[in-house]
């Protein structure tokens, strides 16, 4: 099961998914907007079915994965109840494991929504009435966990721990950090600044910032900072605020959530 | 006892019933069918003892899968287990091959997940054992417990098949090309793998997690009648061996030992297995168990006294649900109408 903020110019929406579907709730959590049940194929007991995935794109809709590869969009209207399933995006073979929308400023060319899978493959979007498929980026071998997208450079973390940068528009790499020792749970991306967060089952928690300049096409990542939860294996980290001065971690059979921020 | 309890274990329609795709078992319905097998021979267990015993298991496994470095790794624990099954039974060829059977199947199954797959059912598995935390003396000894009950993790030691040791950076230009390399440093202290765990039916799988935790760097010094095998397998790592869990296989050994290999005529009801060490203090521990870690099953001691069987038998008959009904039977009530009748 997964929780989520969808902020859209005209609302923010809480959106929850699990094995049954899709529920979205106003933001005070005081009424259920809508509800999509997910399709349960007839030998569905082989495979588990779910929804898994959740980001607010093109200021109007907002993306769901599902264990089929399947992406929902969903169209929200400003006000009341009346969502539609406006599309789906039947790209991936693999489980959807995380969607990312564009946080900052896409350079021409490059999508605006990235989605990830089971088998390490992205692919990357342009939202709107119909959402156009830019590019896929093949994977090798590791599922990719998480994904943000930020100045057109997709960051990506794998199971087996490393964090990947690639280009929007092109689809190639530009990075590679061998950053953790296990799973990566958890990308978080400050958007003022660029910073990025990564949370894994080895106890650490990085803070690392990515850089582009759009005259050289130069694209960076450096590391800031690493905290280790001692005994702890991080399933979740949140930036606090938009500049990533603060940040949330969450971990298994932990049931604080711990603030880290500066001295 | 062995023999009793790993026959019904791998009984190849109790194995069919567990490879049905199927939602994981509720708390409740597993402890029930651990009593079922933990009585599956001669052997008998108090209340406390068998609580002391499950809790043992159940925080054991959740070492075990909260440890794999590799979700995958899930399956090289399972091998493992498998594996010190078929040293204990390694003269019983009829048992032996069920458990090999077994092997195949989970092999059939389970080798071509993808990593993805095993993620989950390792976070299921998780999920089942969120938020237990009782303390187990072998591991607080072994400093892999800390004393409030969580699990240590290290920060050291070889990372991952799969996994590069953490600290690299590497940029590449818009065409693909090197152009800079950088390192950063974390309080961790890795190593690259060796090599990785073999998921064949026989082969090293290099990972320990899953072995035989009360191994003793020396053999046993009693034998089992009818079996020139010791109890304990041949130290793969070097626990320190812990004494009271060598004096209750000693225990254990010297009681099967002097016992025919046939069940007990007449009026014989077989011998009680206690994990504390006297009886007063198992008495003490059933009566001082603390409410939140009580399982609340209602134990049916299945005797062998024929008289007895058969009225268990009736009651259960009277029990049993003659059909399972899709989405309304209780989870694994289909698993213990067959193990009534093993």
């Amino acid at each position: 099961s997964q929780a989520a903020w969808c902020e859209l110019p005209s609302r923010v929406l809480l959106v929850l998914t699990s094995q049954r579907g899709v529920q979205m709730y106003e933001s005070d959590g005081s009424t259920m907007v809508f509800w999509h049940a997910l399709d349960v194929p007839e030998h569905a007991a082989a495979h588990s079915v779910f929804a898994r995935g959740i980001a607010a794109a093109g200021g109007r809709f907002i993306c769901v994965g599902t264990s089929s590869g399947a992406v929902l969009v969903f169209d929200i209207p400003p006000k009341g109840t009346n969502v539609t399933l406006s599309e789906i995006l039947e790209q991936h073979r693999d489980p959807i494991t995380d969607i990312a929308a564009e946080q900052g400023q896409a350079p021409d060319g490059a999508g605006d929504l990235v989605t990830a899978d089971d088998s390490g493959t992205l692919c990357l979007w342009s939202t709107g009435e119909e959402f156009t498929l830019l590019g896929k980026i093949p994977g090798s071998g590791s599922t990719c966990s998480s994904v943000t997208l930020w100045n057109g450079i997709v960051a990506a973390g794998y199971g087996n721990g490393q964090i990947r940068l690639w280009e929007a528009g092109s689809g190639r790499i530009r990075a590679q950090v061998s950053a953790h020792a296990r799973w990566i749970y958890a990308l978080d991306l400050a958007p003022l600044t660029g910073k990025l967060l990564s949370g894994a089952e080895d106890s650490f928690v990085h803070v690392w910032k990515l850089s582009r300049n759009l005259d050289t096409d130069d694209i960076e990542i450096q590391h800031c900072h690493a905290e280790c939860v001692t005994d702890t294996q991080v399933c979740g980290a949140r930036f606090c605020d938009p500049a990533g001065d603060t940040f949330a971690v969450t971990g298994y059979d932990l049931s604080e959530i711990l603030c880290y921020g500066p001295a | 006892v062995m023999n009793d309890i790993i026959t019904t274990m791998f009984n190849r329609k109790f194995m069919e019933e567990l490879f049905k795709p199927q939602e994981l078992y509720s708390k409740k319905a597993l402890r029930t069918v651990y009593d079922r097998l933990a009585h599956a021979s001669i052997m008998r267990l108090n209340q406390a003892s068998m609580d002391k015993l499950y809790d043992l298991m159940t925080m054991a496994f959740k070492y075990q899968v909260l440890l794999c470095p590799r979700p995958r790794d899930i399956l090289l624990v399972t091998f493992n287990h498998l594996d010190a099954i078929k040293d204990f039974i390694s003269d019983s060829p009829g048992i032996l091959n069920q458990v090999d059977e077994t092997f195949r199947q989970l092999m059939e199954t389970y080798n071509c997940l993808s990593d993805g797959e095993f993620q989950l059912i390792r976070q299921t598995l998780l999920i089942f054992f969120q938020d237990m935390h009782i303390r187990v003396s072998i591991f607080l000894k072994d400093k892999v417990q800390n004393s409030n009950g969580r699990f240590v993790l290290p920060i050291s030691g070889p990372v991952p098949w799969g996994t590069e040791v953490p600290g690299l950076i590497r940029i590449f230009n818009h065409k693909g090309v090197e152009v800079k390399r950088a390192e950063f440093t974390t309080a961790g202290n890795y190593v690259t793998p060796q090599r990785e765990g073999s998921f064949e039916l026989y082969g090293d799988r290099v990972l320990k997690l899953g072995t035989n935790m009360y191994s003793v760097t020396r053999p046993v010094e009693t034998h089992m009648s009818g079996s020139s095998k010791n109890l304990a397998s041949q130290a793969k790592e070097n626990i320190v061996p812990n004494p009271l869990a060598k004096e209750e296989l000693n225990f254990l050994a010297r009681l099967l030992g002097g016992l025919d290999i046939q069940k007990p005529a007449g009026g014989e009801t077989g011998f009680r297995l206690n994990l504390f060490t006297t009886d007063e203090e198992e008495e003490h521990a059933a009566q001082t168990r603390p409410e939140e870690l009580s399982y609340k099953v209602v134990n049916i001691e299945a005797t062998q006294e024929p008289g007895r069987r058969a009225e268990l038998s009736r009651i259960l008959g009277e029990l049993e649900v003659a059909e399972p009904r899709p989405g309304s039977a209780e989870k694994g009530e289909d698993l213990l109408a067959l193990m009534d009748g093993l």
